[in-house]
């Protein structure tokens, strides 16, 4: 139910769009006001997320450690799984954002009869995540050809390599990285479902972004491929040129696609700083990633602390109450003096 | 706020590759529209209108393609009591005679390199091989 739920949200997305796109006037809101509006949410949104978590203390030094840590000279020390300097931290940061090292290890686990339970890697969690980040990625810089007039050379070269390159499958040219978004999309669907550990955990707004993402794929290939009335990609890139340089203008009709398109893109700039989508920022953020493993040598203060709190060595504590201890039998490290007057 | 010095200037570069298309167009000539060329000859039927073409050109050229070389179909077509061979060159080019001033237009605009001239010639390249034999 979980995940009819999320369905029925982007299904009304898309009737809204569709809808609202065909009475006349209205396409200046889904065309322009909306994508305005959405734009400016997503990167208010974003930095107010990520200055949030700045503003949040480290109390502890947390990084998670998954092999040695830095210890005597004739023990080897693990530097990408247990960095103690910077360019260590760094060199790990990289690999989780571009290789996503941590689902590399990722294992499933499955009970047996005896009972006895067994521990495999699983790897395809890490495979169609590379597969569907990176395809994202490309269609992202891609789009940029509607956007930027002239268009730079690498980003026609981009788009060559992509589509020339790869397939040359029908006119207008697929894409590779179509292919891998929406096959990327339906493997992460699929496990939420299939898997039944990940199925229980599941909530609706692990569906909601998962569809939402599939319909803009569908929506885009829609439009590229198949609903072809009205989609002239000079108007279209006349507007969407016209949207980066403040003028924009609709000047002829364009396909109801285009702006569910458009609408469902919106949906998700407004949706993505308040949602686990802000893993693309939080990445950089996550202290059990981005902090060295060297509490020993250095010591991690906790910004909670109170500066009029000193620091309380047993020494000093025996120091305070050591009569009392000697009184209650509790043995203590510095017997009390020798009294100099009995009585 | 803590590590000012790394989380303002990355979230500084994240809003410039955001704005990136905002900045860039501000030092070229974005809001030029490309003008395809009418046809030199002056002749005013296609076979199809101009809002169709402009949408679906390229797939009928692509079934086009698959008529005449998969299937072996080159049946000529008939709009308006004006016959048109399947063919870019046989059709389009006849009227369209200019690719750099036509197809080129509106291919630099929105960055397409479509294959078409991987087999074909350019009515200019034509023209000069013809000179040369």
């Amino acid at each position: 139910m979980k995940y009819a739920f999320s369905f029925v949200a982007v299904l009304a997305l898309v009737i809204i769009a569709w809808l609202g796109s065909m009475i006349p006037g209205l396409q200046y809101l889904f065309g322009i006001a909306i994508p305005y509006l959405a734009i400016m949410i997503f990167l208010g949104g974003f930095i107010y997320r990520v200055v949030q978590w700045a503003k949040s203390p480290v109390p502890f030094s947390i990084p998670t450690t998954c092999g040695q840590g830095k210890s005597l000279d004739f023990i080897k020390q693990d530097k990408l799984d247990c960095p103690t300097r910077a360019s260590e931290v760094a060199a790990r940061m990289f690999l989780e954002i571009f290789a996503f090292r941590s689902l590399f290890r990722n294992t499933k686990s499955e009970l047996h009869e005896g009972p006895k339970i067994t521990y495999e890697s699983s790897r395809w969690l890490w495979l169609a995540a590379l597969l569907f980040h990176y395809s994202f990625l490309i269609i992202v810089i891609r789009h940029m050809r509607l956007f930027l007039n002239p268009v730079p050379q690498w980003l026609q070269f981009l788009g060559f390599l992509d589509g020339g390159a790869m397939l040359q499958v029908g006119a207008p040219l697929l894409y590779a990285s179509s292919l891998g978004l929406l096959g990327g999309v339906v493997f992460l669907f699929g496990r939420r479902l299939v898997n039944r550990n990940v199925r229980y955990i599941s909530l609706a707004n692990d569906y909601f972004p998962l569809f939402l993402i599939f319909a803009i794929a569908v929506t885009g290939m829609l439009m590229r491929y198949f609903l072809r009335t009205n989609i002239d990609i000079v108007t279209i890139k006349e507007l969407l040129v016209g949207l980066v340089t403040l003028h924009p203008v609709i000047n002829a009709e364009i396909g109801s696609i285009f702006y569910i398109h458009v609408f469902l893109v919106s949906a998700l700039l407004v949706y993505f700083p308040f949602s686990k989508l802000m893993h693309m920022g939080g990445v950089f953020m996550s202290p059990t990633r981005n902090m060295p493993n060297n509490s020993r040598a250095k010591r991690h203060i906790n910004p909670w602390n109170d500066p009029t709190i000193k620091p309380h060595s047993y020494a000093g504590y025996e120091d305070e109450f050591r009569e009392f201890m000697v009184d209650a039998g509790i043995p203590v490290e510095k017997e009390l003096p020798p009294r100099k007057d009995e009585e | 706020m803590y590590n000012k010095g790394t989380i303002i200037p990355g979230l500084m570069l994240f809003v410039l590759f955001v704005t990136f298309p905002i900045w860039f167009n501000v030092f070229t000539t974005a809001g030029e529209l490309p003008k395809p060329e009418s046809p030199p000859g002056g002749e005013k039927h296609c076979i199809a209108s101009a809002e169709y073409m402009r949408a679906n050109h390229m797939q009928l050229l692509n079934e086009w393609r698959d008529n005449v070389l998969r299937d072996g179909n080159r049946e000529i077509l008939e709009i308006d009591g004006v016959k048109y061979p399947k063919g870019l060159q046989l059709a389009c080019l006849k009227c369209h005679s200019r690719k750099e001033k036509f197809c080129d237009s509106c291919h630099t605009y929105a960055a397409v390199q479509p294959y078409c001239w991987d087999c074909h010639l350019t009515p200019k390249e034509a023209g000069s091989k013809e000179a040369t034999h």
